[in-house]
């Protein structure tokens, strides 16, 4: 660990939380109905989607109503990708002629999109043309981030209304976060990766003689585009295989910053504007603190981990001063990749710049965690958002108790019933992360993807289910996943994880929304302290992270300790 | 404040422990136990890991000896749950009992002719009475039902639900009109019209509260046993699904042991005691002379944003008293004062002995038999009093009814006299002019004196968030002045029922829960409508039936205990549940590397609390967890303590004790019982 490395972490953290604040009131006016700068160009646009889909962005729908919109929506949505990538072949934009693509890669890949997962069972270069890269993934990149907002907003409004039935309209939400806070970031952001040195074509691959002579086919495409998005939405999923550690993807330290950056400024910031449409920022910033210290106390376990290095690669004697750097890209150095690590992940994002698979336990111990916590450190777009606040609801109802009050979080009574789908939804994660394992782990068609025996061969698939589950998208590599089994199974994790996780959820929304306000008085708990996201970080942990312990002593934990009497896999 | 008698049993009365015992082991027929799925889930595997240990005695495979022990403290967690739950019935059964008594077979006099004069009736049993009959109740007889006087004035011993021997008098008519079945009549005769069915009566409904036999779960208990049982789903599911993932490694896990660690995950603790806590919450407040008619009134009380209290005996005593002479020019302060003890020896009233009593205190003056003296007793109609002796007139009385009696005009007072007057009167007292014949001596201020520390005590009350509302007849400038003397944040002033009504309306419409208490008919609106309403035992029987609690001793300061009572039973709950949950880390790091050591020697370096061997390791930590229901009846019975210090240090204080402490006790009472373990060789 270094100075400039601690030094660059907090450079690029600063970065974020500088526009954290503009970002999060913007989307607070946004999704109250104000007018903001953008409105004189864009809402013609936006009324012009209405009209031509019949809307009436006035009517406002019951938590059924959104979520049922939500599920016909995405439904349609994987029908027509599905469609897109199986028909690939009769498709225009196929410069390289690739084939339509295989039933079950298909599905998983259509999911994988749909959820906002980006899990990619295949090579980019190899496998998509650049109409199923543009029309197909990059419209869902910008869609499913889309939909994770409009559900966060309506779960926000639950708490900022009182005594209603209605949470908003999913139309109208979906529609405004994609164009006016997706698209005019995705412009800027892909502006700046070409600045950059990010390829923007719609041309073939180039064949080029290396100084050997031999032939290299170097593939290119609209890269930069797709770039941006799949930060900004914290989808994940690379135009190449090798994702942001290909130098097209990311070619330079500087791209890197952005590319971190762009993977945090949405769900930092909307934490804020929970705060804002709440009528207290300070809860926003509460919020946003809780997710701030387990991340970077992630990061930072990373860092550490990674830059010790590995003794038994030191025991060869090879010099590892730098720290771990198998799998790491030289240009972005130990405290960038395992900012990028811990970020990635913490996100729902999934996008790499440092194959896990690479790091020593400990390190990807982190990335698995972070991931099991329920993606709320901050989370996917959205998704982060909502997650945490069913973490508040659970915390205030335990805590809540400790002052003598029954619990409420905002003015908001929590009862039976907010609680039963609290629950349902915390549930899904173990539930589809430890059953699916448990079941990989003693069968032999799955076990034969392995590339790795031990301890390590575990983590490779608890990492999978944890990354499906959670909506990552991110792999732990080393698992050869395009099988049937894998694409099957962790297609369903992926459904599961998204939908099965935001149905209760809206639920309780419905719930809390109809209820009526109270006031805050000093007896009530307070929520916007330190004491309190001291005690949402542990009731995090506690019941978001305990039950994957046995899991976890499995994987790297007991690798961690083997490696340490020289056992390798 | 009176802080009340507590009459129950001892906190572990020797006749109801062993009554618990018994009643634990009755209580684990698995029917009964369904109601608490945690425990319940917990009896299931005790009893799948006793089938387990019998498998292995007959084959004489495995480790019985290890297996047995394991079944026997599984079975133990559940009994110790069950009788957590059994001694907190059991105080609330001993007070049932004494209730039962008064209820035994009681003769009616049921009137034939009611409308009439006619006194005739025939002798029938209280369990045929139907509402609407009259009775006839003698000196000597017991009131059979629930009823309301509808003629004649008795006094009633009540001391079968109030405890309180002291007779109290019920009238036809106005706000005493209610009796209650059970209580005996001392004297005279009344006419009863039955209010309630046998088996519905008030002494009925307290039996059942106080036996817990109605007991339904509370709003808030219901959320937390939902919580709790899908903690227990996510660990069932964190511990099957390790069968399958500890296979991977070809690691045999035993049962027996994945049996373990469930139990010592899942949140027995709570889930044991959350029944017991409940039912200490409704005892605590059977201690405190009130009876709550649902579990749920308790918990609101706790959540009470706003108390409406009655001025007249809460907020002061009720009747004003002499607090300052004022003497006029060219009358000394000891003069007055003698004139005021004289003229106010002929006045009963308390305002008149309040006179007397601050001359002799601040004078040293005595009362004296004064010959040939001529007493003017106190009237309502002349509102004066006074002495006449030697040819004097010494009066004191309403600053009008004396300026009157002297002949000077109310506008020829003297201006040091009318100043007194308007001084008094503007900060909400009462003056009292005194004269010596014509001549005006000076004036005595009246008020209404505020009960010692009861600032302090709202003052408190803010700092737990609650706003405190005076309601006084008194008009708004009296009104405004006793309040900010007492420290409330608000006042209504000329209160009617409409206004009560009104004012927890608006307040309710804001988002605040309520809390009142009220004995007329006309507050039972009121009472209805707010949140936490508590019936007077001394009111009327509609006001008794509005309201959500009947306090016994008809003493409106109750409001206040109530709320801490709702508070205390609320954090307990909260404190116990994070403590169970805060367990789990120390339980795992016990228990997993046993579990995998066969396969992983190196996971020893998770065994952080150097447990003796595996068997121990996990034997310990199943002791623990049956051990600590034990440990904490006391703290959930008593209740975790209360202090009125704002909701953010009271988090943080109960988070230090009981999460903080729940993190790290765990560590160390394992590691205690290891060493004993391994010491017995046990395991």
């Amino acid at each position: 660990m270094s100075f400039v490395g601690w030094l660059q972490i907090a450079a690029t953290l600063g970065l974020v939380l500088a526009a954290v604040r503009p970002l999060g009131r913007f989307m607070a006016k946004l999704f109250l109905g104000q007018r903001t700068f953008l409105h004189p160009v864009l809402s013609p646009v936006e009324r012009g989607f209405y009209r031509a889909a019949g809307i009436d962005p006035e009517q406002e729908q019951t938590w059924f109503g959104y979520a049922m919109a939500m599920l016909i929506f995405s439904a349609m949505g994987f029908l027509s990708l599905y469609a897109i990538l199986r028909l690939q072949g009769f498709l225009p934009l196929n410069p390289g002629a690739l084939p339509g693509v295989a039933p079950d890669l298909a599905f998983n890949t259509a999911i994988s999109f749909l959820t906002n997962t980006n899990w990619q069972s295949y090579s980019g270069e190899t496998t998509m043309s650049h109409f199923s890269q543009m029309a197909g993934l990059t419209v869902h990149n910008f869609l499913s981030a889309a939909t994770g907002i409009a559900l966060a907003m309506a779960v926000t409004r639950a708490f900022a209304r009182s005594g209603v039935a209605t949470l908003g309209n999913f139309w109208v939400d979906m529609t405004r976060a994609a164009l006016y806070v997706l698209l005019p970031l995705s412009v800027v952001v892909a502006l700046a990766l070409v600045a950059f040195g990010v390829p923007q074509t719609l041309s073939n691959a180039v064949d080029a003689t290396t100084l050997e002579g031999a032939r290299q086919t170097i593939a290119l495409g609209p890269v930069a585009s797709q770039e941006a998005i799949k930060q900004l939405g914290t989808n994940g999923g690379g135009f190449f295989n090798a994702n942001s550690a290909h130098p097209f993807e990311n070619p330079s330290a500087l791209s890197n910053i952005l590319a971190i950056w762009a993977m945090l400024v949405v769900s930092a910031a909307l934490p804020i504007t929970f705060g804002r449409m709440v009528g207290s920022e300070r809860q926003g910033w509460a919020l946003l603190s809780a997710m701030a210290i387990l991340l970077i106390l992630g990061a930072a376990l990373v860092y550490w981990a990674e830059a010790r290095g590995n003794p038994l690669i030191t025991a060869l004697g090879v010099d590892t001063g730098l720290g771990n750097m198998e799998g790491k890209e030289v240009r972005f150095g130990q405290a960038m990749s395992a900012l990028f690590v811990a970020v990635t992940t913490g996100l729902s994002c999934g996008a790499v710049n440092t194959m896990h698979d690479s790091l020593t336990p400990l390190g990807g111990l982190v990335p698995m965690v972070l991931i099991q916590l329920g993606e709320v450190l901050p989370g996917g777009t959205g998704s982060g958002l909502y997650g945490m606040v069913v973490f508040c609801v659970l915390a205030v109802f335990v805590a809540g108790l400790m002052v003598g009050r029954t619990p409420e979080f905002l003015g908001k009574k929590i009862e039976a019933r907010e609680i039963r789908m609290a629950v349902l939804a915390v549930l899904i994660l173990p539930l589809v992360i430890l059953g699916f394992t448990a079941v990989a782990a003693v069968l032999p068609a799955a076990l034969s993807s392995l590339n790795n025996a031990g301890p390590h061969g575990f983590s490779e698939l608890l990492y999978a289910y944890s990354s499906a589950a959670g909506n990552n998208g991110s792999a732990f590599a080393g698992l050869n996943a395009n099988t049937p089994w894998f694409n099957t199974t962790l297609g369903i994790a992926m459904v599961l994880g998204r939908f099965a996780y935001v149905l209760p959820v809206m639920a309780m929304a419905g719930s809390l929304a109809a209820k009526p306000r109270g006031q805050a008085s000093s007896g009530s708990l307070p929520t916007t302290t330190f004491l309190f996201v001291g005690l949402l970080v542990g009731v995090i942990l506690i019941l978001g992270g305990l039950q994957f312990f046995p899991a976890l002593a499995l994987g790297p934990i007991v690798e961690e300790v083997l490696m340490h009497t020289s056992a390798t896999f | 404040m009176s802080r009340h008698a507590t009459t129950g049993p001892a906190l572990f009365d020797r006749a109801i422990l062993l009554n618990a015992m018994r009643d634990a082991a009755v209580k684990l027929d698995p029917r009964k136990l369904m109601r608490n799925p945690v425990i319940f889930v917990t009896e299931v595997v005790a009893a799948f890991v006793t089938l387990l240990w019998l498998r292995e005695l007959a084959q004489g495979t495995g480790t019985p000896g290890f297996s047995g022990q394991i079944a026997a403290w599984l079975w133990f967690t559940v009994l110790f749950a069950n009788f957590a739950e059994a001694v907190a019935e059991g105080r609330g059964k001993a007070q049932a009992a004494s209730l039962r008594q008064a209820r035994s077979d009681v003769q009616a006099k049921r009137l034939l002719d009611p409308d009439s004069d006619d006194g005739r009736y025939e002798r029938v049993n209280a369990q045929t009475l139907e509402r609407g009959d009259v009775v006839l109740v003698e000196a000597g007889d017991l009131i059979p039902l629930d009823g309301e006087i509808i003629a004649g004035v008795a006094a009633i011993n009540e001391a079968a639900i109030t405890g309180e021997s002291a007779p109290v008098i019920r009238e036809a008519g106005g706000d005493r009109s209610a009796v209650t079945g059970g209580t005996t009549v001392l004297s005279d005769a009344i006419r009863v019209r039955i209010s309630t069915a046998p088996g519905e009566t008030f002494i009925d409904r307290m039996i059942a509260l106080v036996e817990g036999a109605e007991r339904q779960k509370t709003p808030n208990e219901l959320a937390l046993s939902v919580l709790l049982s899908g903690m227990t789903l996510i660990f069932l599911i964190a511990v099957v699904t390790l069968w399958g993932l500890a296979g991977y490694s070809g690691t045999e896990v035993s049962v027996v042991v994945l049996v373990a660690l469930l139990v010592t995950l899942i949140p027995t603790t709570i889930g044991g005691l959350l029944s017991a806590i409940g039912i200490a919450g409704m005892d605590r407040l059977i201690r405190f002379n009130v009876i709550a008619t649902s579990g749920r009134a308790v918990e609101a009380a706790g959540d009470v944003d706003t108390l409406l209290l009655d001025k007249t005996g809460t907020i002061t005593f009720g009747n004003r008293m002499a607090t300052e002479f004022v003497a006029l020019e060219g009358v000394t302060t000891t003069e007055l004062a003698q004139a005021g003890l004289l003229a106010s020896m002929g006045d009963d009233t308390p305002e008149g002995r309040s006179i007397v009593a601050l001359a002799k205190a601040e004078f040293d003056l005595q009362e004296q038999e004064v010959p040939g003296a001529v007493l003017v007793p106190f009237a309502a109609q002349t509102r004066i009093s006074g002495l006449d002796i030697d040819g004097r007139a010494i009066r004191k009385g309403a600053v009008d009814s004396v300026l009157r009696f002297a002949g000077i005009a109310a506008d020829r007072a003297p201006a040091d006299f009318r100043q007194a007057v308007d001084r008094i009167a503007r900060t909400g007292g009462t003056p009292l002019a005194v004269a010596d014949g014509r001549r005006l001596l000076g004036v005595i201020h009246l008020k209404d004196v505020i009960k010692p520390a009861i600032r302090e005590r709202f003052a408190a009350l803010r700092a737990m968030g609650i706003r405190t509302v005076m309601v006084t007849g008194d008009n708004p400038v009296t009104a405004a002045a006793i309040a900010s003397e007492a420290g409330v944040d608000d006042f209504i002033a000329e209160a009617t029922p409409e206004d009560k009504l009104a004012y927890i309306r608006r307040e309710q419409t804001g988002g605040r829960l309520i809390a009142m208490c009220g004995d007329g008919t006309n507050d039972a609106p009121a009472l209805a409508q707010a949140d936490v309403g508590v019936a007077m035992q001394t009111g009327t029987q509609a006001a008794r039936e509005a309201g959500n609690m009947v306090d016994l001793d008809s003493s409106p300061t109750k409001l206040i205990e109530i709320v801490e009572i709702g508070k205390q039973l609320l954090m307990t709950r909260g404190s116990l549940t994070t403590f169970s949950i805060a367990n789990d880390v120390a339980k795992y790091f016990a228990i997993l590397p046993a579990l995998f050591i066969a396969t992983y020697p190196e996971m020893s370096a998770l065994n952080l609390m150097h447990l003796g061997s595996p068997e121990s390791a996990i034997l310990s930590a199943v002791i623990f967890n049956a051990l600590i229901i034990i440990a904490l009846i006391p703290l959930a019975l008593r209740g975790v303590a209360y202090r009125p210090v704002g909701a953010a240090a009271l988090l943080r204080r109960n988070l230090t004790v009981y999460g903080l402490g729940g993190l790290i006790l765990p560590f160390v009472g394992i590691k205690v019982i290891d060493l004993a373990v391994t010491a017995l060789h046990l395991a």
